[in-house]
């Protein structure tokens, strides 16, 4: 078999189009997000948030039944955002450490997840979807949702581009500017959530966190500014989303575990090799 | 709004600021006015009886030992913590009013890995300014330079900011400072870890700070005696205000220090000498 035939042979199949063509999408918005989750030390948070999307499905799953695909997402997405703001909220309050916090809300909507959906029959096999994604399984509508949430996400970015970044390296600049950085900083777990949801039936809640940080940290590793490190995570985070499909196709693995496994590759080989923060190279000094 | 028409320093800023929120300066008031201010954190009050007027322009160092409060204090002037007793107005109106006061971190506060460039950095201080949804524009662009090049940092502007020594980190967020058009301009430690040459950098840099009234938490006596008008010694209260050679007394040292301290003035200007003798540490 020659490359291109290699290269052509899924796109005869629909269901295969739809899913590289998610798979991009997934790739590029989760990289472009996660870009603030790792500037900003947030990953826990960005796990927490993923895994309290479940009680949402269940819900959903509970109320209109596991073949409206649409409303599932409409509960989930209504539960990520609680959730975030949630946690934003308690955050701040300060009562108890930021981390804790964060792991009772985790564990704590995980379980209720749990919970509601071992009430319903055969859970296993919505609990394995939402775990570890469906990507094979995304309709054309499906599609449309992704581009239509992650388009707007990525809006969000671009308006406020300057603002996140700000808010994300110096918080105290953004006091004495008198900008309103707890709305910015809310803003990013909303932005985080939003593309929870989207990116659910690709990668499942179980490997979200790798694809939040992986491609992100890759480009960390590769660029100096925030701008291009977005742009290198993006791509990155395509080229995992498309080649992991293709592995996933012809070694017959999982597709979300093969795109995530791509991302954490690139990650090692950057790591190892890169010209000024790789494990090879001594910096100047500190 | 208080508005002086006949102050031409008040009507300069109308046409400056083109912004949402800041008030226009009382002219007759001065830069900084403290009235037995106290701050806390949660119920623990860290500082309490600071009183001192401070006029526009003069050049202030904070100091005192370790959680004396001198970050708390700065923090209440910029707006950035609330005080909990006394008064503080700032140019005649509440601090968390102005948009003129720039804040210097101190450089342990900062995350040096973050992928920015200095003309990054520089640029945020015009954040406010632009707006949301704008973009920086060829004129900012060319302010942000010439604020890089007043701290002479234009060999660095491209910089990756952890490529940076700690002098011209300094140089830097003096340089954000001045893109900002502070006219307050607070520093917290800014010499702290720096070497000889780089110490000298900076000081040389914020005597040229002409015109901005400047707050600069120091650990080191002889700098604050030194290069300073302007003196306040904290510890957990005011202590004194003044200038060096009046607050600076064995008296002072002692309550603020416990008797480990003794300044010696020396034809050169001010000698510290800690006294060896005095093992008790100070809290």
């Amino acid at each position: 078999m020659s490359a291109f035939e290699w290269l052509v042979a899924p796109l005869r199949y629909p269901f295969m189009i739809r899913a590289l063509v998610a798979s991009a999408l997934v790739g590029g918005l989760c990289s472009i997000v996660g870009t603030f989750v790792v500037l900003r030390s947030m990953a826990f948070l960005g796990d927490a948030i993923a895994h309290s999307v479940l009680p949402g499905i269940a819900t959903g799953v509970l109320v209109a039944g596991r073949g409206d695909r649409r409303s599932l997402f409409w509960w989930a997405l209504g539960t990520s955002i609680l959730v975030a703001l949630g946690i934003g909220w308690v955050s701040e309050r300060g009562r108890i450490k930021e981390d804790t916090a964060i792991g009772i809300v985790f564990a704590g909507m995980f379980a209720l997840g749990i919970a509601l959906l071992s009430t319903v029959r055969g859970f296993a096999v919505d609990l394995v979807h939402v775990l570890f994604g469906d990507v094979l399984g995304v309709s054309v509508g499906d599609l449309a949702l992704i581009a239509a949430f992650g388009g707007a996400v990525l809006l969000l970015v671009v308006l406020f581009y300057k603002e996140l970044v700000l808010v994300s390296f110096d918080p105290t600049l953004g006091a004495t500017l008198r900008l309103p950085v707890a709305v910015y900083r809310r803003l990013l777990l909303v932005l985080v959530a939003i593309t929870v949801v989207v990116s659910l039936q690709v990668v499942g809640l179980a490997l979200m966190l790798a694809m939040l940080v992986a491609p992100a940290t890759t480009a960390y590793l590769l660029t100096r500014r925030v701008r291009s490190m977005m742009a290198v995570g993006a791509l990155i985070g395509v080229a995992s989303g498309l080649i992991g499909l293709y592995l996933s196709f012809y070694f017959a693995v999982a597709s979300g575990a093969a795109i995530v496994l791509v991302a954490i590759a690139a990650f090692l080989l950057a790591l190892l090799l890169t010209p000024r923060r790789g494990l090879l190279h001594r910096p100047a000094r500190r | 709004m208080t508005r002086k028409d006949e102050a031409p320093v008040a009507t300069r800023k109308i046409v400056k600021r083109r912004t949402r929120a800041s008030v226009v300066h009382d002219a007759n008031a001065p830069a900084i006015a403290a009235r037995d201010l106290a701050a806390a954190y949660g119920d623990r009050i860290v500082l309490r009886e600071v009183t001192f007027d401070l006029s526009a322009g003069a050049h202030l160092a904070v100091v005192g030992p370790n959680g004396a409060g001198k970050s708390t204090l700065l923090k209440v002037i910029g707006g950035l913590l609330p005080w909990v007793g006394g008064t503080i107005r700032v140019h005649g109106h509440a601090p968390r009013d102005h948009l003129c006061i720039a804040y210097v971190p101190q450089r342990s506060d900062v995350d040096w890995r973050f992928p920015v460039t200095v003309t990054d950095v520089v640029l945020m201080g015009l954040t406010g300014r632009l707006g949301p949804l704008r973009r920086a524009s060829e004129r900012d662009r060319r302010l942000v330079a010439g604020a890089i090049e007043r701290v002479g940092l234009e060999d660095r502007a491209h910089r990756q900011i952890g490529e940076l020594s700690g002098g011209e980190q300094q140089r830097m967020f003096i340089a954000r400072a001045i893109a900002q058009e502070a006219e307050i301009v607070l520093m917290d430690e800014p010499l702290a870890g720096l070497d000889v040459p780089s110490e000298a950098d900076v000081l040389a840099l914020l005597d040229r700070l002409g015109g901005t009234t400047l707050l600069v938490a120091l650990h080191d006596l002889g700098v604050a005696a030194a290069r300073f008008h302007r003196v306040l010694l904290l510890r957990e209260r005011m202590i004194g205000f003044g200038t060096p050679d009046d607050v600076f007394r064995p008296e002072a040292l002692e309550a603020a220090y416990g008797g480990c301290v003794r300044m010696v003035r020396t034809a050169d200007g001010a000698l510290v000498v800690h006294d060896s003798a005095c093992s008790r540490e100070v809290p």
